[in-house]
C-alpha cells in the first residue's frame, strides 16, 4: 500500500500547522526530512522525505572489481563502517569457496563487535543530546575514541577502515591489539554503570521514554524493522541467532529482548546489547591464538564462479544484507544491500502520528537511522 | 533634586555596565564550566585562558549583518529585543547590593516590582515568537508564554511566605529580618525548593528550557534573529540567570548581608552567595535531560502551585497566631 | 528619602537600560554588512521553502492564558496581607484562608475540566 507522499495544507483549516522538519534541522541524524502536521503539540500527519545523501552505491558497485566494492561498503553506516564489510565479504567468499580461517574469524568478530559498542555510544551520545542533555555526548565520544585507537593501530583507518578481505582479515592485528582490548573492555565495564545512572535510571528520563513511541509486536514484523527496535518489540531475531556467521556459533551470548515497544525498552535493549558486546569481546579473546594465519587462501584475482548469493550480518542498526550476483567476471552484475535503517525508517508515519512533537525527536533517536546507509 | 536624579543616573549605568560585563564573563564561566563537567577544555584561545572570547564574540556579533525577514512584522520584530533586554535589565534595580545607598530604587514593594518585570520580560520571548512570521519560533514562543506563566504564579506563591514573615515588600527589610532571624533558607525551606525550581524555569534553563529546545525547536523563539538582535535575546537570557540567582540570594540566603559576623563588604557577600546559585544551576544543567513541556505546565500547576499554596497558609497561620518574630 | 523618589529611580534606570538597549541594536544594524538576499530573507524552514501560514495559536494556549490571568489577579490580592498579616491576625487569616481556598478550588475545577490535558 503506498501512502501519502506529501502534507499538503487542509484548505480552510488553520489549526494545523504544516511542519517541515529537516533536512537542515539539528535533530534529524543528518538529512532526514519529515514533514508533520501538528495541531498544537499533537503531530497527525508525518511523511518522511528521504534520498538526500543518495551516492548511488549499488549501480556504481557494478562497475568495480570485488575487492574494490569493500571501500564502499564501508561508506553506508558509517556509524559502525567496519560491519558493513561483512556481508558482502560473506557472500562473495561464499561464491568463491574460500576457507576462513579459524583465527580470521575471531578476530573479525572481536572487530564486529567493538564497532557495535562504537555505534550504540554515538547513538546514546546524540540521543542524549536531542533529548537536552549535553554531557553524555562528551562522554560517550571519549569512550568510542579508545574503540576507534584501536582499529587504527592495527587497520590503519578509523572510521571507514577497510580492514575484513575475502578469506580473512587484511592484515594481521597489531602487537598491542589484545592488550589494548581488555584495557578497553575493563575500562568500558567501569563507565556503563555511569552511563545507567545518567540515562536509563534517571527519572526525568523515564518521564520522557516510558510509554512513548510504542510499537506493536505485529507492526514491528509487518514494517521488516529489526534491530534493537524490533527487539525492544519482544521480538528475539538477531542474526547473529538466526543465521550465525563467522566465529558467533562458538560464543555465548544472549539476545536482549523487552516486550514494551516504547522509547525506552529501545534504549534499555541497546544498553544490554552493549553489555553483551563486552561479554562476547571478552570470549573471542580468549579463544584467539596470539599468532596464527589471519587470512585463508584467495586467488589473487578475485572471480567468483557465475551464481547469487545473499548473507546478511546483525550489524548495530539490524539486519543488514548483500546480494551479490557473480557472472564469473571480476565485476558483480548486481549488488543490493538490504539495509536495517531504511526498513525502520518506514516506521515514521506510524510512531509519529498521534505522539507530541517533543516525542518525535526521541521516537527518532530511538529509532537511531544512519542516513548514509539508508540512502546508501 | 536635580543631583540626587543625577547620582540615580550614575548608579544605574555603573549597575547596568556592570551587569552586562558580567554577562560577558557569565558566558565564559558556562562556557568553560560545562567543559570542565564534560571532560573537555572548552574556550582557550584567545587571551589567557580564553579570558578575551567574550569580547572576541561580542565584536563578532556587531559586525554580523542584521537581517530583518521578509515575512516578519517589522516593528514588532525589532521591538522584542529590546523589550526582552530591557525587561532583564530591570530586575536588579531594586535587588541591594550594600547597605542603604547601595541600590538603585530602593521600592518599598521591590518584591512585587521584581514579578511586574519579569513578567513583563516574557513579552519578548512572546512577541519575538509571534513577529518573524516562521513556525519553528512560533512554536517556540507559544511554549515559553504557556510554561513562563505557569512558573511565574508558582514563583509568587513561594514568596508570600517570605513576604509574611518579613512583614514587607521592600528587599532590604527582608535582608534586614534576616540579619536579626536568620536566613528565610532555614525558616522558609519548603518556599525555596518551590522558588528555586520555579526560578529554573524563569531562567530557562534545564531542565526547563524548552523554550528553545535546540533538538525540536531548532533555536525557539529567536531562530529567526541574527546579530545585535540576537545577541540581546542572549543577553536577556543570561541576565535572568544572573538576576534569578541574585534574587535567590536575597531573599533566602541574606543577600549582601555577611554570614557569621565577619566584616560587611558592599558586593562581595552577595557576589559569593550568587556564586552558589549560578554554580548549582550550571551543575544541573550539565547533568540532567529537558523535561517535556507538557509535563512541566502540569508540574507546575499540579505540583508546584498548590504546594506553594499550602505552605503560604502555614506560614499565614503561623504569622497571624503572633508567632510573627 | 520619600519613597515616591525611589520609583523615579526605577524609572531612570528602565530608561537608561532601553538607551542601552536601542544603542546596542543600533550598532548592530548600522556597522553589520548589508547584502540581503530573497533566500537571505525567507523564514526558516529547515531548508525548504517557507510554506502555510505561521501566526496562528491552537486555541488552548488561550485557555491557558486566561487561566494565569485570573490566577495572577488573585494571587494579587494576596501581596497586601501577606505584608500585613501580623497586624491582621486570626481574623485576618480566616479571610485570606477563605480566599485561598476559593482559589484552590477554582484550580481543581479547571484541572477536572481538563485544562491540563494537552493532548486530545
Amino acid at each position: 500500500m503506498r501512502g501519502p507522499t506529501t502534507v499538503e495544507p487542509v484548505p480552510g483549516r488553520t489549526d494545523e500547522l504544516i511542519i517541515n522538519m529537516g533536512p537542515q534541522h539539528p535533530a534529524t541524524h543528518g538529512v532526514l526530512k519529515v514533514v508533520i502536521g501538528v495541531e498544537g503539540e499533537r503531530i497527525t500527519r508525518a511523511v518522511p522525505h528521504i534520498g538526500f545523501l543518495h551516492r548511488n552505491h549499488e549501480k556504481i558497485e557494478e562497475a568495480r572489481t570485488y575487492p574494490q566494492i569493500i571501500t564502499y561498503t564501508d561508506r553506508m553506516d558509517y556509524v559502525s563502517g567496519l560491519q558493513n564489510e561483512l556481508p558482502f565479504i560473506l557472500a562473495v567468499e561464499d561464491l568463491l569457496g574460500v576457507e576462513v580461517p579459524p583465527r580470521a574469524k575471531l578476530i573479525r568478530t572481536i572487530f564486529f563487535e567493538l564497532f557495535r559498542i562504537a555505534s550504540h555510544l554515538v547513538w546514546l551520545g546524540t540521543g542524549m543530546l536531542d533529548l537536552g542533555a549535553i554531557t553524555p555526548f562528551l562522554y560517550t565520544f571519549r569512550d568510542r575514541e579508545m574503540i576507534l585507537e584501536i582499529t587504527e593501530k592495527t587497520a590503519g583507518a578509523r572510521m571507514l577502515p577497510n580492514y575484513f578481505t575475502f578469506g580473512g582479515v587484511r592484515r594481521d592485528v597489531h602487537p598491542d591489539f589484545f592488550k589494548d582490548v581488555a584495557h578497553f573492555l575493563d575500562f568500558f565495564e567501569t563507565r556503563l554503570p555511569d552511563y545507567y545512572a545518567l540515562v536509563l535510571d534517571s527519572p526525568v528520563f523515564q518521564a520522557r521514554a516510558v510509554g512513548v513511541g510504542v510499537l506493536s509486536r505485529e507492526r514491528a514484523i509487518a514494517r521488516g524493522a529489526s534491530g534493537p527496535v524490533i527487539r525492544a518489540s519482544g521480538v528475539a531475531y538477531d542474526v547473529r541467532k538466526a543465521e550465525p556467521y563467522d566465529a558467533y556459533p562458538e560464543l555465548e551470548f544472549e539476545v536482549p529482548t523487552r516486550p514494551e515497544g516504547d522509547v525506552f525498552a529501545r534504549f534499555w535493549v541497546r544498553f544490554k546489547e552493549m553489555e553483551e558486546s563486552v561479554k562476547i569481546i571478552r570470549q573471542a579473546l580468549e579463544k584467539t591464538p596470539k599468532t596464527g594465519p589471519y587470512k585463508g587462501k584467495v586467488p589473487p584475482r578475485v572471480k567468483p564462479k557465475p551464481g547469487a548469493r545473499y548473507r546478511a550480518v546483525e550489524i548495530s542498526r539490524g539486519h543488514l544484507g548483500t546480494y551479490v550476483v557473480s557472472d564469473g567476471s571480476e565485476r558483480p552484475l548486481r549488488v543490493k544491500h538490504r539495509s536495517p535503517s531504511f526498513a525502520n525508517l518506514q516506521l515514521i508515519p506510524d510512531l509519529f502520528v498521534g505522539a507530541r512533537f517533543a516525542d518525535a525527536i526521541a521516537i527518532l533517536s530511538s529509532l537511531d537511522p544512519v542516513f548514509g546507509e539508508v540512502d546508501r | 533634586m536635580l543631583w540626587q536624579l543625577f547620582v540615580t543616573a550614575v548608579k544605574a549605568l555603573v549597575l547596568i555596565l556592570a551587569l552586562l560585563f558580567t554577562f560577558a564573563y557569565i558566558t565564559w564561566i558556562m562556557r568553560r564550566g560545562l567543559a570542565r563537567f564534560q571532560v573537555r577544555l572548552g574556550p582557550n584561545r584567545v587571551g589567557p585562558a580564553g579570558l578575551l572570547q567574550p569580547i572576541a564574540d561580542a565584536v563578532k556579533a556587531i559586525f554580523k549583518e542584521d537581517l530583518t525577514v521578509a515575512r516578519a512584522d517589522r516593528v514588532l520584530y525589532w521591538l522584542a529585543p529590546l523589550i526582552a533586554f530591557t525587561f532583564a535589565l530591570a530586575a536588579f534595580a531594586v535587588i541591594p547590593v550594600g547597605p542603604d545607598g547601595w541600590v538603585v530604587a530602593n521600592l518599598d514593594m521591590g518584591v512585587l516590582y521584581v514579578f511586574a518585570v519579569s513578567e513583563l520580560a516574557v513579552y519578548g520571548i512572546f512577541l519575538a515568537g509571534w513577529a518573524s512570521g516562521s513556525k519553528y519560533p512560533l512554536m517556540g514562543g507559544l511554549r515559553s508564554i504557556a510554561a513562563l506563566v505557569g512558573y511565574e504564579l508558582a514563583l509568587g506563591m513561594a514568596i508570600l511566605p517570605v513576604v509574611l514573615m518579613a512583614g514587607s515588600l521592600n528587599l532590604q527589610d527582608i535582608v534586614a529580618w534576616q540579619q536579626t532571624h536568620g536566613y528565610f533558607i532555614l525558616w522558609q525551606f519548603p518556599a525555596f525548593l518551590v522558588y528555586f525550581v520555579a526560578s529554573l524555569a524563569e531562567m530557562s534553563r534545564t531542565p526547563f528550557d524548552f523554550a528553545e529546545a535546540e533538538q525540536e525547536l531548532v533555536a525557539g523563539f529567536h531562530t529567526e534573529y541574527a546579530s545585535m538582535k540576537f545577541v540581546s535575546f542572549y543577553i536577556a537570557e543570561l541576565l535572568h540567570w544572573i538576576t534569578g540567582s541574585a534574587l535567590i540570594a536575597t531573599l533566602f540566603l541574606g543577600g549582601w548581608a555577611a554570614p557569621f559576623g565577619l566584616p560587611q563588604i558592599p558586593v562581595l557577600w552577595l557576589f559569593l552567595k550568587w556564586a552558589i546559585f549560578i554554580f548549582l544551576v550550571l551543575w544541573i544543567w550539565a547533568s540532567w535531560f529537558r523535561t517535556r513541556y507538557d509535563q512541566m505546565i502540569r508540574f507546575a500547576w499540579g505540583v508546584l502551585l498548590p504546594a506553594a499554596t499550602v505552605w503560604f497558609l502555614i506560614t499565614a497561620y503561623y504569622v497571624a497566631k503572633g508567632g510573627a518574630l | 528619602m520619600d519613597p515616591l523618589l525611589e520609583y523615579l529611580n526605577a524609572l531612570i534606570y528602565l530608561g537608561i537600560a532601553a538607551l542601552i538597549g536601542v544603542a546596542m541594536l543600533l550598532l548592530g544594524a548600522l556597522l553589520g554588512p548589508k547584502r540581503p538576499g530573497r533566500t537571505k530573507l525567507a523564514a526558516y524552514e529547515s531548508g525548504n521553502e517557507p510554506m502555510g501560514y505561521a501566526k496562528r495559536f491552537p486555541a488552548h494556549f488561550y485557555a491557558v492564558g486566561m487561566l494565569f490571568i485570573l490566577f495572577d489577579v488573585e494571587v494579587a490580592f494576596l501581596w497586601p496581607y501577606a505584608v500585613n498579616a501580623g497586624k491582621l491576625g486570626l481574623a485576618g487569616f480566616a479571610a485570606a484562608l477563605l480566599f485561598t481556598l476559593v482559589l484552590l478550588l477554582g484550580l481543581f475545577f479547571e484541572w477536572r475540566k481538563g485544562v491540563m490535558k494537552w493532548d486530545r
